[in-house]
């Protein structure tokens, strides 16, 4: 749409600006107050209709307080005569089909706020109302993980960006992107004293600068426009990774004038994914074919349900194993070539696929303090095995926060995107393999096939142990959960690796939406937002979500379940309460035993500071109070597949239910 | 590597063990308690059961050595495990850990438990 506009920051003095606004109604916020306060205030306390300056010795508390809670007197004249700023950004936010906000609301992007469920209608997008901004973002950050479209919050660009940093750290890791806007206030002159003054800065996405793609801070609404499509666009070009918009208030408040200039919305085009060059794709494609044992490991490289179809064909063209690291669901655990990470030590040619960690593929690192306290170091593949990399992030990464891993040295390296690499690579081995070596490709297949069958059957007995253990083995409680979802169009939405990885080992996993990976930058607080996010991504796909939620990583956020009840997201949450935090428990554990020194547990069944016990959390309490069916918490294993049966229905019906099951630590 | 190390821990715990008296039988009671309270648990699981995340996938409630190398695995280990010293985890605590792992009934077959016959 287009609008003949120009922000009132130019023609501001002649106008009755916002501040005026802002001045009246601190008087009628005043006059809500009592009589003493109004007389007070309205001593000091500008005629709005004379405009002027709020005086640098204003009352901050009482104008502040007025501010923040009074109803206006009067609307600006402004908002009367013309559309508001903050109108101009919802059109500019629709173009780009967003469909939900998960938000929690804050008065700096006030505007943009009403703007979005008034003038916006509350639709694309829809506020979902969050309770703590890391909850937003990381709602945002599973439902991408479903959905591939981004969702975007708006925080407030002090405060709330300050809460938000963690969930964001945790896409920017995870390769997943977020549209972040922030409120703020820049006209030092003229923004109201108090809280919103302390709620401004100068540049607020400098905390989140290391982290995000790319961020702006536009000082008009044509700005607003280029930097959202500019930032929609960068975001979805992979690498995938969030950005930052700050929103200047006075932008969001000020009135679209009928003169000057025209204000556009640029149309949004996505950006072809970098492709790997056609050389390096031919040179990798030569390794593999003449390879004897190549090995094709994956960690975030299936971005659409094409990336795992493609997979599948390179791999089943090589007949060579794939490890999944579980970025993302990269290939199916029922195919035969699907094998555990042991298998990298025969190779003789690696195939990384967007590997968050290539050197920790190939190495191995012992944490026991030999060599000063760095531990060992060493190598799990053979001398002269040869490494082919393709990987987007060498595209975009920076140099403060540490995700880039340790370097590892490749023999051919691609800086592109693998999904979209993957095509040429299938039709450059197709070329290359020569007649007289199908014969010794089809033999490795049989050989991965038998591997495949023998580690599934270990991976069986290996869930018998401890079966009927209290607290409950991880493996019996997968097992108790699976045969009331098995049947359904399930995706499970948590993480599976704080419980021995158990799912991938033993639930039939076939299609890309089976697990969505884990946090990223390993983040706590992660897993119960982002699963509600792809929860809600599922809902409007019809599909079943389940989340294997940690406790630890519950109490960061729980307020998001209350989110999950008041917008009928329905999943199932099966609670793997271990009472700790168990990763650190074995990191005091270790650093006690290396210094000689009995770990000191007090009344805990883990070194102090480690255990969530004493009082035990009682999670299904916690759930219902937010409006969640729940159950437990359940000790004996017996009692877990009745009551997973009866979660599943109310999740079924429509909405979320919670089993809490206290279980081994792993 | 790791297979050596471990075999190195296994040798010098019967070098330890031929110079030394034989370790008296222990308390499996009193062991599944050491078994909590030292931690040991939390890595292997209360069964010995282990994990792909915490104990490299090792089981323990069939260690399939003798005390003496036991003992001296958990003394010498220093992998993914850390070493436990004397003044950390006593002989005897040690001893009654064993026969709590000793104790533990073997697991049954999967292909006799329904729940892992459900594909």
């Amino acid at each position: 749409m287009a609008r003949k506009s120009r922000s009132d920051r130019q023609t501001r003095e002649a106008d009755v600006s916002r501040r005026s606004f802002l001045s009246g109604a601190a008087v009628a916020g005043a006059a809500a107050t009592g009589a003493t306060s109004t007389t007070a205030l309205a001593a000091t306390a500008p005629d709005p209709a004379a405009a002027p300056r709020l005086p640098s010795a204003a009352r901050p508390s009482a104008m502040v307080a007025a501010a923040e809670v009074g109803t206006p007197r009067a609307l600006p004249a402004g908002a009367k005569d013309g559309a508001a700023g903050s109108d101009f950004m919802v059109d500019v936010i629709k173009s780009l089909d967003i469909k939900y906000l998960p938000c929690n609301p804050a008065s700096s992007f006030r505007a943009l706020h009403e703007s979005l469920i008034n003038y916006g209608g509350n639709k694309q997008p829809e506020f979902l109302t969050c309770t703590h901004e890391e909850a937003a973002v990381a709602m945002c950050h599973g439902y991408f993980k479903i959905a591939g479209k981004p969702l975007m919050t708006v925080v407030h660009g002090t405060v709330g960006l300050q809460h938000a940093t963690m969930a964001i750290y945790n896409a920017w890791c995870d390769r997943v992107p977020v549209i972040v806007l922030g409120g703020t206030d820049l006209d030092a002159a003229h923004r109201p004293p108090g809280v919103p003054t302390i709620h401004s800065a100068v540049d607020i996405n400098s905390i989140v600068r290391d982290f995000t793609k790319w961020d702006d801070q536009p000082t008009s609404l044509e700005h607003f426009a280029q930097s959202m499509v500019r930032a929609y666009r960068f975001a979805m070009t992979p690498p995938y990774e969030p950005v930052a918009i700050a929103v200047d208030a006075e932008l969001q408040e000020s009135t679209i004038r009928e003169e000057g200039e025209t204000l556009y919305i640029p149309r949004y085009i996505a950006s072809a994914p970098p492709a790997g060059d056609p050389n390096a794709v031919r040179e990798a494609a030569k390794l593999l074919v003449n390879a004897e044992r190549p090995v094709i490991v994956a960690d975030r490289a299936a971005r659409t349900p094409d990336g795992m179809k493609r997979l599948v064909e390179l791999a089943e063209l090589l007949q060579a194993p794939v490890v999944d690291q579980g970025g993302r669901m990269n290939f199916p655990n029922t195919h035969h070539l699907r094998r555990a990470a042991a298998v990298i030590a025969q190779a003789d040619v690696v195939l990384g696929l967007e590997l968050t960690d290539f050197w920790a593929t190939v190495n191995l690192h012992v944490d026991n303090g030999e060599y000063d306290g760095h531990g060992l170091n060493e190598t799990r593949v053979k001398p002269g095995t040869k490494l082919i990399s393709i990987n987007s992030v060498e595209l975009h990464t920076k140099s403060n926060y540490q995700d880039f891993q340790r370097f590892q040295v490749v023999d051919v390296g691609m800086a592109a995107d693998a999904e979209a690499t993957l095509p040429s690579l299938i039709e450059a081995v197709r070329a290359a393999i020569p007649n007289d070596r199908k014969d010794a490709i089809a033999k490795r297949g049989e050989a991965s096939r038998k591997a495949h069958e023998e580690a599934r059957a270990r991976n069986l007995q290996l869930a018998a142990i401890g079966w009927d253990a209290t607290p409950i083995s991880t493996a019996r409680l997968c097992m108790e959960i699976w045969p009331h979802i098995k049947d359904l169009d399930w995706s499970m939405v948590g993480s599976e690796r704080q419980m021995s990885s158990w799912p991938s080992r033993l639930w039939k996993m076939d299609t890309h939406y089976r697990h969505i990976g884990g946090p990223g930058g390993y983040g706590v607080g992660y897993s119960s937002p982002a699963a509600v996010g792809a929860a809600l991504a599922n809902r409007d796909l019809g599909r079943f979500s389940l989340n294997l939620q940690t406790d630890g990583d519950m109490m960061y956020v729980p307020g998001v379940l209350w989110t999950a009840a008041r917008h009928k997201i329905p999943m199932l949450t099966v609670m793997h309460n271990n009472r700790g935090y168990h990763q650190e428990t074995m990191h005091v554990q270790r650093m006690s035993n290396r210094r000689n020194r009995v770990a000191y547990l007090g009344k805990d069944l883990g070194p102090l500071g480690t255990r969530i016990e004493n009082p035990d959390i009682d999670y299904a309490t916690l759930a219902k109070s937010m409006g969640w069916w729940s159950a437990g918490p359940i000790t004996d294993p017996n009692d877990i597949g009745p009551t997973i049966k009866k979660a599943v229905e109310v999740v079924k019906a429509g909405e979320p239910a919670l089993v809490d099951t206290v279980t081994q630590p792993r | 590597m790791r297979s050596f190390a471990f075999r190195a821990a296994v040798a010098a715990s019967f070098a330890l063990a031929s110079a030394s008296a034989a370790v008296a039988p222990g308390s499996p009671e009193k062991g599944k308690t050491a078994f909590i309270v030292h931690g040991c648990f939390q890595c292997h699981g209360t069964v010995g059961q282990g994990s792909v995340a915490t104990s490299r996938g090792k089981v323990l409630y069939d260690t399939q050595l003798p005390i003496e190398a036991f003992i001296g695995f958990v003394r010498g280990t220093n992998r993914a495990m850390p070493p436990y010293s004397e003044k950390i985890l006593s002989d005897a605590d040690l001893t009654d850990i064993y026969a709590y792992l000793e104790s533990l009934p073997k697991p049954a077959d999967y292909k006799m438990i329904p729940l892992l016959n459900n594909p």
